[in-house]
C-alpha cells in the first residue's frame, strides 16, 4: 500500500518534469551531430560514395574487365569517365566494382574488432583482479606488436592455404578481414574496461544488483549499452583505419589479386604508368581519402555529440 | 633514474617474449613444409626426408622447437637468406640505418612542425590559423602515405623534374655533392612520413596545451613576472608533452608501417623493402627476422618514450 501511494507520487512527479520537451538520449545526439557542420559534410561525402558503389555498377554497366588495348591509358572522356588503364579497362567501372569490396573490407574488420574488444574489454572490466590483470598485460603486448609487418607475414604465410580452402576471393577477403580485425581490437578493450570499471559501481548498476540481476543481465542490459558511446567513435575511426590497411596491402602488391580492383590495388597497378597515366592513380586514390577523411570528420562530430559534458554547456 | 630505467627494461623482457610466442606460434601454424621439394622428388626416399626432419627437430614437441628457435634468435644465429645466400643478419645490418636515417628525419621534422602549430593553435583557439591548421591537420592524417608518395613523385619529380624519385645508395660523387644528392633524394620519403605524423601530433598537441594553458601553475608563472615566451616553453609546452608523448608512442606501430610503405614507393634500401621484397621470393628466414627487428624497434621506441616521460616529468621516475 505504502508502496503504491510512494510510485504513485514518484509518477506525479514524472508528469509535472515531463512537460518539459522530452528529449531522449539519442534523439539529443542526433541533434548535436547535426550541429556539427563538417562531420554532416562528410556523412553526405560517405552516403554519395556508399550509393555510388552499391548502385553504381547497376546503372554504369560498361564491364570491369573489357579489354581493349585501341583505348588504353586514356585520359578521361565521355566513353570513360575516369579514363582507362593499361589494358584499356574502364577505370570508373573497375572503381565502382573496387569500392564495394574496398568499403566491405572496412566494416567488416571494424566489427570483428569491436567485438573482440568489447568482449575482452566488458570480461576484464567487470570481473577484475587476476582475469583483469592478465588481460590487460595481453592487451599491451598487442599494442607493442608491430601491425604492417605482422599483418604481411601473416598473409605471406597462410594466403595459400585460404584460396584453395574458399576460392581466390572469398579466401583473402577472410583472411585480410580478420587479420586486420585481430590486430585493431586493443583501443576498444581499453576504452570499454574503463567504461566498465566507472560504471559497475554507479548507483543505477548496484540497484540492477540489489534487485537480484545475475551478472550477464548487469552487463548486457545495464552496462553495456551505457558504454557504447566510446565505442561507437572507436569503431568509426576504425573502419577508417582498416580501409587504409586493406589498401596499403594491396598497393604493396600483397592484398587482393588483380581480378579484384580494390582501391589500392588499383594505385598498385597504377604506380608504374604515373609519367603518362596520372589520372589512373589519382581517381582511386581520391576516393580512398574522401572516403577516409569523411569517416574521420564523422567520428570526430559523434565524439563531440556524445561527450556527456558537452549536455550541460549547450 | 638508472633505478627506473632497469625497471622499465625488466618490464620489457615479458612483454617481448609474448611477441616471440606469437611470432612463434604463426609461423608453426604455417602451412608449407620446408622440405616439400623433396617430398614431391621420387629419387629422394621417404626414409632420408625424416632423417633429416629429425635432424633439424621438425617433429619435435612445440614448446621445445620454441625454447631452440629463441635460444638461436638470441645468439644472434638468423639463419641465412634462400635467395641471396648470405647471413640474416648481414642483411639486416646493411639495410638497418637507411631505414633509421629515414624515420630519424620523419621524426625530427614532425616534432619540427607539430610542436609550434599545435602550440599556437591552442593559444589562439578558433582563430584563422587554428582553422586552417585544424583542416589540414584533418586531410594529413586522411591521406594514406602512400598516395602522398605518389602525389609528390608525379609533382616534384615528373612535374616539375626537381626531385629523383629512386633513391640510390651508390653514389659515385664525393665531398659536398655527394651530401647534396644524398638530402635531395632523401626529401621525399622523409616528407612523406613526417607530414603523416605531424598530422596526428598537431592535433595532440593543441588539445594538450587547450587543458595545460588554464591551469593554476600556469597563471602563478605569469603573475610572478616571468616572460610570456619562458612560461610558455617551461610551463606549458612541456607539461603538454606529457600526453602527446604517450599518445604518439601508442602510434609507433602505424609509424613503422608507413616507414614499411615509403620505402617500397621511393625504393629505399632499407629494412622495409627487404621485408616485401622477402615477402615476394618467398625467403622465410628474412621475413621472420625483419618481422622481429621490427617488433624490436617497437619496444625500443616505447623505452625511449618512458625516458622521456622521466625527463618531462621527473615525478614519475620516483613512483
Amino acid at each position: 500500500m505504502a508502496a503504491r501511494i510512494a510510485s504513485g507520487t514518484v509518477i506525479g512527479k514524472l508528469n509535472v518534469a515531463s512537460t518539459a520537451p522530452r528529449t531522449s538520449l539519442w534523439r539529443e545526439t542526433g541533434r548535436r551531430f547535426r550541429r556539427h557542420r563538417l562531420a554532416m559534410i562528410g556523412s553526405v561525402i560517405l552516403l554519395a560514395l556508399l550509393l555510388a558503389v552499391l548502385v553504381g555498377p547497376l546503372v554504369w554497366r560498361v564491364p570491369i574487365n573489357d579489354i581493349d588495348f585501341k583505348a588504353k591509358l586514356k585520359g578521361p572522356s565521355w566513353s570513360h569517365p575516369l579514363g582507362t588503364d593499361d589494358l584499356g579497362q574502364d577505370v570508373l567501372a573497375r572503381m565502382l566494382y573496387g569500392g564495394r569490396i574496398s568499403l566491405a573490407v572496412g566494416i567488416a574488420a571494424m566489427l570483428i574488432a569491436i567485438s573482440i574488444g568489447t568482449a575482452i574489454g566488458a570480461t576484464s572490466g567487470f570481473l577484475g583482479g587476476a582475469v583483469d590483470h592478465t588481460l590487460m598485460r595481453i592487451t599491451d603486448m598487442f599494442l607493442s606488436l608491430p601491425g604492417l609487418p605482422l599483418l604481411l607475414l601473416i598473409v605471406y604465410l597462410f594466403r595459400d592455404t585460404l584460396r584453395k580452402m574458399f576460392g581466390p576471393e572469398a579466401g583473402i577477403f577472410i583472411l585480410i578481414v580478420a587479420v586486420i580485425g585481430g590486430l585493431r581490437w586493443m583501443p576498444v578493450a581499453r576504452l570499454v574496461r574503463a567504461q566498465f570499471l566507472s560504471l559497475r559501481e554507479k548507483e543505477f548498476v548496484e540497484s540492477a544488483r540489489s534487485l537480484g540481476a545475475p551478472p550477464l543481465r548487469q552487463v548486457v542490459r545495464h552496462i553495456l549499452p551505457n558504454s557504447m558511446g566510446p565505442v561507437i567513435v572507436a569503431g568509426t575511426i576504425d573502419v577508417a583505419a582498416a580501409i587504409i590497411a586493406e589498401s596499403t596491402l594491396s598497393f604493396l602488391g600483397l592484398g587482393f589479386p588483380p581480378d579484384i580492383p580494390t582501391w589500392g590495388r588499383i594505385l598498385y597497378d597504377a604506380k608504374d604508368n604515373l609519367d603518362f597515366a596520372p589520372h589512373w592513380a589519382i581517381f582511386p586514390g581520391t576516393a580512398i581519402f574522401l572516403t577516409v577523411l569523411s569517416i574521420n570528420y564523422i567520428g570526430d562530430g559523434l565524439r563531440d555529440a556524445l561527450d556527456p559534458r558537452k549536455v550541460l554547456g549547450k | 633514474m638508472s633505478k627506473y630505467l632497469l625497471r622499465r627494461i625488466l618490464i620489457l623482457i615479458p612483454v617481448l617474449a609474448g611477441i616471440s610466442v606469437v611470432l612463434f606460434t604463426i609461423l608453426a601454424m604455417a602451412p608449407g613444409d620446408p622440405f616439400e621439394e623433396l617430398a614431391t622428388n621420387p629419387n629422394v626416399p621417404p626414409e632420408v626426408r625424416m632423417n633429416l626432419r629429425a635432424k633439424f627437430g621438425l617433429d619435435d614437441p612445440l614448446p621445445l622447437r620454441y625454447v631452440r628457435w629463441m635460444v638461436s634468435m638470441l645468439r644472434g644465429d638468423w639463419g641465412f637468406s634462400f635467395v641471396s645466400r648470405v647471413d640474416v643478419d648481414t642483411l639486416i645490418v646493411q639495410r638497418l640505418p637507411a631505414t633509421l636515417a629515414v624515420l630519424g628525419s620523419a621524426l625530427v621534422l614532425a616534432i619540427l612542425i607539430a610542436i609550434p602549430i599545435g602550440t599556437y593553435s591552442a593559444l589562439r583557439p578558433y582563430s584563422i590559423f587554428d582553422q586552417i591548421a585544424t583542416t589540414l591537420a584533418f586531410i594529413g592524417f586522411s591521406l594514406p602515405t602512400f598516395f602522398t608518395g605518389l602525389l609528390f613523385i608525379l609533382l616534384f619529380s615528373i612535374h616539375l623534374d626537381w626531385l629523383p624519385f629512386i633513391y640510390r645508395a651508390d653514389i659515385s660523387s664525393t665531398g659536398w655533392r655527394w651530401w647534396w644528392e644524398h638530402l635531395r633524394q632523401a626529401i621525399m620519403p622523409v616528407a612523406v612520413l613526417g607530414l603523416f605524423q605531424a598530422a596526428s601530433m598537431t592535433r595532440f598537441m593543441r588539445a594538450a596545451v587547450l587543458d595545460v594553458i588554464r591551469l593554476d601553475y600556469v597563471n602563478t608563472a605569469r603573475a610572478k613576472g616571468l616572460s610570456e615566451s619562458v612560461t610558455l616553453i617551461k610551463h606549458v609546452v612541456r607539461n603538454a608533452l606529457i600526453p602527446v608523448v604517450t599518445l604518439v608512442a601508442l602510434q609507433i606501430p602505424g609509424i613503422f608501417g608507413g616507414a614499411i610503405v615509403t620505402e617500397q614507393i621511393f625504393r629505399v634500401p632499407g629494412i622495409g623493402s627487404l621485408l616485401i621484397a622477402s615477402i615476394l621470393a618467398n625467403d622465410t628466414p628474412v621475413v621472420m627476422a625483419v618481422t622481429f627487428i621490427f617488433s624490436i624497434l617497437v619496444l625500443a621506441s616505447n623505452l625511449v618514450a618512458d625516458l622521456l616521460y622521466a625527463w618531462l616529468d621527473p615525478r614519475i621516475s620516483y613512483r
